[in-house]
């Protein structure tokens, strides 16, 4: 009994801390003021006083990693959009939050219920191209508009014109960090290194090789290697031994933790430009000052300059108290690119929202001028990165300075 | 190919060689006193490089201390095989293949042991051995770079174990009273018992030494390189099985001549233009060995091994 009323006592003390945290939020909102700066389409006029969208995180379950920030960014933005009346005088934009937990059929259930039983006008999600597969066919055949903020598989808007992602995929990426690189390091001459076992990294290598061969690059030697595999020595030294300018490798994680640590064992200091699977901090506190010179492309870095960018990650870390990652900030984009394309419409109708969300051109977001291209995939600069002192910055940074404005 | 390149890849050669024969000096330890495969050696290398790693990055041991602990611990996990797969079985006179299947199913078992430990520890399915950590304080933690060819310290540690464990282990059988009892019971365990020896004392024991060099093994590989899993059993243990049966069945210097030409084998496929296809010559070679010469190269004929 006595610990009964402990424990009511500690629940009474946490309470005040709860409501605390919910004034800390509609404070915030002052802060932000640049997302709804662009005001392409008038203020709406037909919307009804609620506006529901739905969003499919996984919020529990080992990818709740991504999906807990997910949902915080869109929470953020939708707070952002209400409190400045992007929507109109009186309209609420809320939202539906589902939880996928990083499993198909969840996803899949979680998709039917937003569609049929809420009705919602469109859907951002879900966190997994795996999940993206199972249930965006759902609001494919609904015809309700739905954006993968995370998605990065190839095919996921072949799904249907109602499909969406506004997350950079690989084929997007690597162009753009192989011609970053080849600028600023005027690369002549590359050695490729990558696995010929799995699906990611060959495609991986199969845009790397296009991309060189656009830039006139030259390739002197090709290497491959297995997944599992552990000692890259022999391929290293093959490469090495032409003194290339950069190596490309295309690996997964765990791979290139011993790709970049043997290159640097048999005494290779230059740069090496690796696909997605670099793009992880596992990578800088694994591999140490050997990870000096990595260059990896991804959709944005914490280091942006652009200042929506800058904003965004003061209002998230008030927010939420953390730092934003890719995940969030993508999600976030996702939130404004929905409630942009509502307010465009002008109208609840999901296919004309479908329309609006389509014709999207030149969005200024924190993940820079944002498009959709005719294939429903995000256009949009990538952020070459660079490990410089055991963090990722901008390779660069002055010369993307000079793009953004 | 340049003469530095050559000389490199011969290093690097060596180096993965000396990897793969510590591993499968006590691979094929087992096998000669048992004449069974224990399928459940690579489980206790994985077991080796995971108590190393808590040794270190949970424990912060001294390098040298976790290295006699993954030993140990490893040893113990060995000889608890042998008390639950083996033993039991052997007490019914289980058919041979009876026993290489319960090591299957021990592996198994082992693996999954470990995959929830991971959960538990690093909320992971895998993780990272610190880097440069030296083993003794004297070893350096930098390349080392001999004319234009570099090779990791950790490398250069592994050779040296590697050499040293296969003499050492050589000196055992052939040379001591335990190594002349576990010949014996190699040879014909009714007889060896008759003769008073300790049958199952002796196989204890063997699973104590393979185990402990599997685990030794299992460290000096998270050392060199960092990540492991509980499926790092998987990656060496078809290259240990190769090396073993190439080298001969049950000789100790055949498990270490067979690990050193199969990485040789690997190097120098992948040095002449063809990673793609390293495996597969590896293999392809195997095949052969196994027609013409199925008792390995240092192998001694079915009959006479001892």
């Amino acid at each position: 009994m006595r610990k009964l009323i402990l424990l009511f006592c500690v629940l009474l003390l946490a309470l005040p801390v709860v409501a605390q945290d919910e004034e800390d939020e509609s404070e915030n909102e002052d802060m932000m003021v640049m997302m709804g700066d662009w005001e392409t389409c008038p203020t709406p006029e037909n919307l009804p006083e609620e506006v529901t969208i739905g969003a499919i995180f996984a919020r529990s379950g080992n990818i709740s990693v991504y999906g807990i920030p997910q949902s915080q960014a869109v929470e953020l933005a939708v707070a952002e959009i209400n409190e400045s009346g992007y929507l109109g005088e009186g309209v609420t934009l809320s939202v539906i939050f589902e939880d996928s937990a990083g499993d198909q059929e969840q996803a899949i259930a979680a998709m039917t219920k937003l569609v049929e039983e809420d009705q919602v006008v469109a859907v951002l999600g879900p966190t997994l191209s795996t999940e993206a597969f199972a249930a965006d066919p759902i609001a494919q055949e609904a015809g309700v508009p739905v954006m993968g903020v995370s998605n990065t598989a190839s095919g996921i808007t072949d799904m249907g014109e109602f499909v969406f992602r506004n997350s950079l995929p690989e084929s997007s990426v690597i162009p753009g960090t192989v011609a970053g690189a080849v600028e600023a390091l005027g690369l002549e001459r590359v050695g490729v290194l990558y696995g010929n076992d799995d699906d990611f990294t060959l495609s991986g290598y199969d845009v790397f090789v296009e991309a060189l061969e656009d830039l006139d690059v030259e390739i002197l030697g090709e290497e491959t290697f297995a997944r599992g595999d552990v000692d890259f020595s022999a391929q290293l030294t093959n490469l090495l031994a032409d003194d290339p300018d950069a190596l490309i490798v295309s690996a997964l994680a765990a791979e290139a933790v011993q790709i970049i640590i043997q290159a640097r064992d048999l005494g290779y200091d230059g740069p090496i430009i690796g696909g997605n699977g670099f793009n992880s901090p596992a990578i800088i506190a694994q591999a140490g000052e050997d990870a000096e010179g990595v260059i990896v492309g991804a959709a944005w870095n914490a280091a942006s300059d652009n200042e929506l960018s800058v904003a965004f990650i003061e209002n998230f870390e008030e927010y939420t108290g953390n730092p934003p990652d890719q995940f969030a900030t993508q999600a976030y984009t996702g939130a404004w690119l929905m409630a942009t394309a509502i307010r465009c419409a002008d109208s609840v109708d999901p296919a004309d929202i479908r329309d609006a969300l389509a014709s999207i051109t030149d969005f200024p977001s924190p993940l820079g001028e944002f498009s959709f291209d005719e294939d429903r995939n995000p256009v949009h600069d990538p952020v070459v990165q660079v490990v410089v002192d055991g963090a990722f910055g901008i390779l660069g940074a002055d010369m993307m300075e000079e793009e953004s404005e | 190919m340049d003469f530095v390149t050559f000389l490199q890849q011969s290093t690097n050669a060596v180096s993965l060689g000396a990897l793969y024969a510590l591993f499968a000096l006590g691979y094929s330890l087992v096998f000669s006193i048992l004449g069974v495969l224990n399928l459940a050696h690579s489980a206790v290398f994985m077991w080796g490089a995971f108590f190393g790693l808590i040794a270190l990055d949970q424990w912060h041991l001294p390098p040298w201390l976790a290295f006699i602990f993954a030993s140990c611990a490893a040893g113990l996990v060995s000889v608890s095989l042998e008390y639950v797969a083996f033993r039991p079985l052997r007490k019914r006179n289980a058919a041979r293949i009876a026993q290489l299947i319960s090591s299957i199913g021990a592996a198994l078992l082992l693996v999954n042991i470990a995959q929830l430990l991971y959960n538990q520890i690093y909320n992971a399915s895998d993780a990272y051995y610190p880097r440069n950590i030296q083993l003794l304080p004297f070893i350096p933690s930098e390349t080392v770079v001999v004319g234009s060819v570099s090779i990791a310290p950790i490398r250069l540690v592994i050779l040296v174990i590697a050499l040293v464990m296969m003499l050492v282990l050589q000196y055992l059988v052939t040379s001591t009273r335990t190594g002349q009892q576990m010949r014996a019971v190699a040879f014909n365990q009714r007889t060896a018992a008759l003769l008073s020896i300790n049958v199952n004392q002796i196989y204890v024991f063997t699973f104590l030494i393979a185990g402990m060099l599997a685990g030794a093994a299992g460290m000096l590989y998270g050392m060199a390189f960092l990540n492991v899993s509980p499926f790092v059993g998987g990656n060496v243990s078809l290259i240990g099985l190769t090396a073993i049966v190439l080298g001969g069945m049950g000789s100790i210097q055949g498990a270490v001549l067979g690990s050193f030409i199969v990485a040789g084998l690997q190097i120098a496929s992948t040095a002449a233009g063809g990673s793609s296809y390293r495996d597969a010559i590896v293999f392809f070679l195997l095949f052969v060995v196994l027609i013409i010469r199925p008792q390995g190269i240092l192998g001694q004929p079915e009959q006479t091994r001892a």
